[in-house]
């Protein structure tokens, strides 16, 4: 008797793309809107990003289902932290409870791809990078999921980051300004989806700063 | 017990002697149902499904009600497993239940539904016991029309439009293409019957007879099963072997 094989499997990827972009003052997130599975496309307007605190925005792609229940645990643990501290997460903190989260459940992982952006408590921009168990570090700009092979070289060649290894150690966030910092995601998603199937319809900027937060979208290829 | 290393597997992944009456763990579908066609119309939702269920390749039942009524606003439809969706179908009826027991006028709508089933698939996934199912979920509640879908893995979204199934390949492209806001009843019905003429056409495990549920703020109305009309006059079918003498 042959050993059984699965015939069904726990997981799927959805595709997407997402990218963010830490400045001086103000930091980037970004997400396709399209939800695929396989060679189908299942809807154009839906959203990867999530606000889980007043300054952490998390964009997420890979697993839908996994997705959901990730953003939703973490938006319960920062209710909770609420309650006790009466104050909001910062987004340091909100970053090593999302790697604590994945690794929680490393040997059945969660299959997202996320990126964490904010502002931290000097009001400086910060993004931080994940794989799907949790390993974890604050970058000036990361991008994860499907497309994100097609837009890190070109966010290398852009941004260049100094190296952590320097001393003194050198701002890892970039000068550029908040218009060319969106300028500069808008072009890395329009060129994603000329070549990613999965990545497309619609783009959605999220922008945190000073100021607060603020929503942008546009238009991507919807083939 | 069983003494193969599989029912042993089974035993602690579920663990618990209540969850071996249960033993689809193995995952694969015994009873099943085809695509089911969901779309938001001018007044709320129509959904439409075959009435088939078919054991593997052989069409078993011919009479197989695949869209129900929940509580005051919702309307469910499945594919896949008919026994999980009837397993889904009593977790519903207990939910409702417990919703009218609060007398307290309020009452769960859609998007509440919706939501308790995709946590239900998700957990059943988490414990690798899946419900075996595709679900539509659609309704209307204060005039805030609903429409969404569940799949067997937890994966969740709601849109103007869905299907499950071959559904996703057949019948999602023509509701791209033709699908508008405030679309009349019958501009829907249309819609619909065209979507599954091509299903039936190119769905091996569809059956000519269907029924179209409608639910609006007056409540759901189950259409009578029927049957649509097909055309088979193409002449490419009319005399097939013409131009290979021999062949059949």
């Amino acid at each position: 008797m042959t050993k059984q094989q699965a015939n069904w499997s726990p997981y799927d990827n959805n595709g997407g793309t997402c990218v963010a972009i830490a400045g001086a003052n103000y930091c980037v997130i970004a997400a396709d809107t399209r939800m695929s599975t396989g060679y189908s496309i299942l809807t154009r307007d839906y959203s990867k990003i999530c606000k889980l605190a007043d300054k952490s925005v998390m964009a997420s792609s890979g697993f839908q289902a996994d997705v959901r229940a990730l953003q939703k645990v973490l938006a319960a643990r920062h209710l909770i932290y609420q309650h006790q501290h009466n104050k909001q997460m910062s987004c340091p903190a909100m970053a090593q409870l999302l790697s604590n989260t994945l690794y929680y459940k490393r040997f059945f992982p969660y299959y997202a791809f996320n990126v964490l952006g904010g502002l931290d408590n000097e009001g400086k921009g910060c993004v931080f990078t994940y794989d799907a168990v949790g390993s974890y570090e604050r970058v000036g700009y990361s991008s994860q999921g499907s497309g994100f092979t097609l837009i890190m070289p070109f966010l290398d060649n852009q941004l260049k980051s100094p190296s952590p290894l320097l001393l003194p150690a050198k701002d890892a966030v970039t000068p550029l300004s908040e218009p060319e910092a969106i300028d500069l995601v808008k072009t890395c998603f329009a060129s994603a989806t000329e070549r990613d199937i999965y990545t497309g319809d619609k783009l959605e900027i999220v922008v945190l700063n000073a100021d607060g937060i603020r929503s942008e979208y546009m238009e991507l290829r919807k083939d | 017990m069983g003494t193969s290393k599989n029912s042993a597997y089974a035993y602690q992944i579920v663990g618990g002697w209540d969850r071996l009456a249960s033993l689809n763990t193995w995952g694969y579908p015994y009873v099943t149902g085809t695509s089911v066609i969901g779309i938001k119309y001018k007044d709320g939702i129509l959904m439409t499904a075959d009435m088939g269920g078919s054991y593997g390749s052989t069409l078993r039942y011919k009479s197989v009600e695949r869209m129900k009524p929940v509580g005051k606003h919702s309307l469910l439809g499945a594919s896949g497993e008919i026994s999980d969706f009837q397993e889904i179908l009593s977790y519903l009826d207990e939910l409702i239940l417990y919703d009218n027991m609060w007398d307290d006028g309020n009452s769960l709508g859609p998007k509440e539904v919706h939501n308790y089933l995709t946590r239900v698939m998700y957990n059943r996934r988490n414990k690798f016991n899946p419900l075996w199912n595709s679900l539509v979920l659609g309704g209307i509640k204060n005039g805030q029309k609903y429409l969404g879908t569940v799949n067997m893995i937890g994966v969740h979204f709601e849109d103007n439009h869905v299907a499950t199934g071959f559904g996703n390949h057949l019948a999602r492209p023509i509701l791209r293409d033709e699908w508008h806001e405030n679309l009349s009843f019958e501009e829907g019905v249309k819609l619909l019957e065209k979507c599954m003429r091509v299903l039936l056409y190119r769905d091996r495990s569809a059956v000519n007879k269907l029924q179209i549920a409608k639910i609006t703020e007056e409540g759901v109305t189950l259409s009578k099963p029927y049957a649509l009309k097909t055309f088979w006059q193409f002449s490419a079918f009319q005399n097939p072997t013409v131009g290979a003498e021999g062949s059949w």
